[in-house]
């Protein structure tokens, strides 16, 4: 189950290429998987609609099975805030996303179970995307802190948002510890809001 | 040093920098709903985490739950076993719930105003993106994700990074049969379905200034389809008579001391921003989305500019060039946090008066809240719309994301005052559907195909 902290300062695994701007929540995670209440089996529900209009859909595709890294385009998780887009992915053993931007809700629940949304030119996605479709069985390694990502001999430069790279480096990605570390000062905000203070 | 409103709001509830780097912001008010949430108390309980702040958590049902028999248990097991979780999970809490025999239940972003929950100068969060609603009260409003429902649930706060702010100024008059659905609409195709990330959009100019809340709300509710996860207008006069008198406004005395900071909170005159667009108000005209993102839309009058992916034109069977006018349709939706209040639905319903709904044409109504129905019905409303063949359901949000049986079938046309046209949305996967004003869809409702609503207009004066 994601959502364990601990360091992350790499992710290392085969590619997973997945073309196309601005791919939306309802098209990761239709929202008729949203209907439980619990995340467990999203997985088995990843682009569903997608793959059954698309025999050659990459997730249907069994030569990028067991990928770790997707590599998509522009916008990739617009729309919907439904953390069960990014479940689905982390459950299927998706650990790192790399493209060219990010909605921002997708990155910060992305982030909140461990995968970091690298992002990077359309050329250096291009190149990840084509060097995988042209050779699935290639390792691609992602260093967290650098940015640096390398496949074979291609070797790009992506980046992540700073606070989010040093929570992933430090481990510190999941942060209600953190928010319930020092209780005294959110009280002492909260006495200081006038609208929970009867505007006095 | 002048300041953005955004600025005001989140240095005030700053709480401190996190080791990460982001900071801890202090969330005011958070709401919460049956779809996102059950995970989230699963979390707290794993961790032996309380509640912390129950007062100042507010729980409604509204994304699953049938619009209509509506009595319990739900013929949808799903739907009652969502809700019966939430209600434990606020039993246990100690949060308040409105379920569907409260007279406050509705679409979370349409009560949280409605009651006076929403406020300028707060923080807001619930878990869903359309929550930048609650931004067009100038509160600063967060849609968030289940992991981060449970860490507002654990701690009232939330681990950010602050936004930038672009200013979006609509300057000028709206023509009739314009409305605040064509202004987002517009602004969206023209900034990008991802040009607001990174950013809070600030709406201002002389035709927002000229508009009401409800209005307001339509505008920051879409900002999240423009890329912008934080949409807010500067609170005025309009937003304090809007709040004046609703049950958690502040009261009496306390309302004047309110208002006093509230007005203090809008964005100083000289504040500076990261970027500033300008549109005018008059040229904007009727607007329909033709493809499968909120900025692929198009003026009723104009033909389809042939920039966008083939994609987009295999899948809604349109062609560069073609116009949306004339396209015929299955279904008519009205309803949904975007455009399910009282003045949409007296916008749809002035359209309506006098006229059938076509033959071939399945049409709903889906008030936004049990409030808005209410103040629908007493007005008759309701009796304009089933005279012309429409359906009149209980609220909720229905089928903008066909998470109940509302929804279309196969390859089905919906003209939907909705606020997303992606593949799948409306709960078939080849369904098709084109965003418009209430006033749009009700014309296409009469019509049977999608028409320029200022053409019906003319007959029935406002």
């Amino acid at each position: 189950m994601p959502g364990q902290p601990a360091p992350i300062q790499k992710v290392e695994g085969r590619g997973l290429p997945l073309r196309g701007h601005d791919i939306d929540t309802d098209r990761i995670m239709p929202a008729r998987f949203l209907r439980a209440v619990s995340f467990d089996g999203l997985e088995r529900h990843l682009f569903e609609d997608d793959r059954a209009a698309d025999p050659a859909h990459p997730f249907n595709d069994r030569r990028y099975a067991g990928a770790a890294i997707l590599m998509v385009n522009r916008n990739f998780g617009s729309g919907s805030s439904r953390e069960h887009a990014p479940q689905g992915l982390a459950r299927a053993g998706i650990r790192a996303v790399v493209g060219e931007s990010f909605s921002e809700i997708f990155q910060g629940n992305a982030a909140m179970l461990g995968v970091p949304c690298f992002t990077a030119s359309h050329d250096a996605i291009e190149q990840l995307q084509a060097l995988v479709e042209w050779a699935p069985e290639t390792v691609i390694h992602a260093d967290v802190e650098s940015g640096v990502v390398t496949a074979g001999t291609v070797r790009v430069v992506t980046s992540l948002p700073p606070a989010l790279r040093d929570s992933f480096v430090s481990g510190q990605w999941n942060p209600t510890a953190m928010l319930l570390d020092r209780f005294d000062q959110v009280r002492a905000i909260a006495a200081g809001l006038p609208y929970l203070n009867g505007f006095r | 040093m002048a300041e953005t409103l955004f600025e005001k709001v989140w240095n005030a509830h700053a709480v401190r920098r996190l080791p990460s780097g982001q900071t801890q912001l202090f969330v005011g008010l958070h709401l919460v709903h049956e779809v996102t949430t059950p995970q989230a108390f699963d979390m707290l309980r794993q961790h032996g985490w309380k509640v912390a702040y129950p007062d100042r958590t507010f729980a409604t049902v509204d994304h699953i739950v049938p619009t209509i028999a509506r009595r319990r248990p739900f013929l949808d097991v799903m739907a009652e076993e969502m809700t019966a979780a939430l209600e434990r999970n606020c039993r246990d809490a100690g949060i308040p719930l409105w379920t569907l025999d409260s007279a406050n239940q509705g679409i979370v972003h349409v009560i949280g105003p409605e009651l006076g929950l929403t406020q300028p100068g707060m923080t807001i969060a619930c878990g869903d993106s359309h929550t930048s609603t609650h931004g067009a009260l100038g509160a600063i409003a967060f849609g968030i994700g289940t992991s981060q429902v449970r860490d507002v649930l654990a701690s009232q706060c939330l681990a950010l990074d602050p936004l930038k702010v672009r200013r979006v100024d609509v300057n000028g008059r709206l023509a009739a049969g314009v409305y605040a659905k064509d202004v987002i609409l517009t602004i969206i195709r023209r900034l990008g379905v991802d040009g607001g990330v990174g950013f809070a959009y600030e709406y201002g100019g002389s035709a927002i200034d000229a508009m009401s809340i409800d209005e307001r709300m339509t505008i920051c509710n879409m900002s999240i389809e423009g890329g912008a996860r934080v949409g807010y207008i500067n609170p005025d006069e309009t937003t304090f008579e809007f709040l004046r008198g609703r049950p958690y406004a502040p009261a009496g005395e306390m309302f004047e001391r309110a208002a006093r900071w509230w007005r203090h909170m809008a964005s100083d005159r000289d504040a500076a921003y990261d970027d500033r667009v300008t549109f005018n108000a008059a040229s904007i005209e009727p607007t329909v989305t033709w493809g499968i993102n909120p900025g692929q839309s198009v003026a009723v009058s104009e033909p389809i500019a042939a920039v966008a992916t083939d994609e987009a034109f295999a899948f809604m069977g349109f062609t560069p060039g073609a116009r949306v006018a004339g396209t015929r349709i299955d279904v008519a939706f009205i309803g949904s946090c975007t455009n399910g209040r009282l003045s949409d639905l007296e916008a749809a319903a002035r359209v309506v008066r006098g006229h059938r709904v076509a033959p071939h044409v399945k049409a709903l109504v889906v008030p936004g809240s049990q409030a808005v129905a209410r103040a629908a019905e007493a007005r008759g409303l309701h009796e304009v719309f089933l005279e012309a063949g429409f359906e009149w359901r209980g609220a909720g949000c229905s089928m903008c994301l066909g998470m109940n049986t509302d929804r279309l079938e196969g390859q089905q046309v919906c003209a939907s005052s909705s606020n997303r046209n992606f593949k799948g949305r409306q709960g078939s996967p080849t369904g098709r559907t084109l965003l418009m004003s209430p006033a749009m869809v009700a014309a296409a409702a009469v019509a049977g195909e999608i028409v320029d609503v200022r053409t019906m207009l003319d007959e029935v004066p406002a």
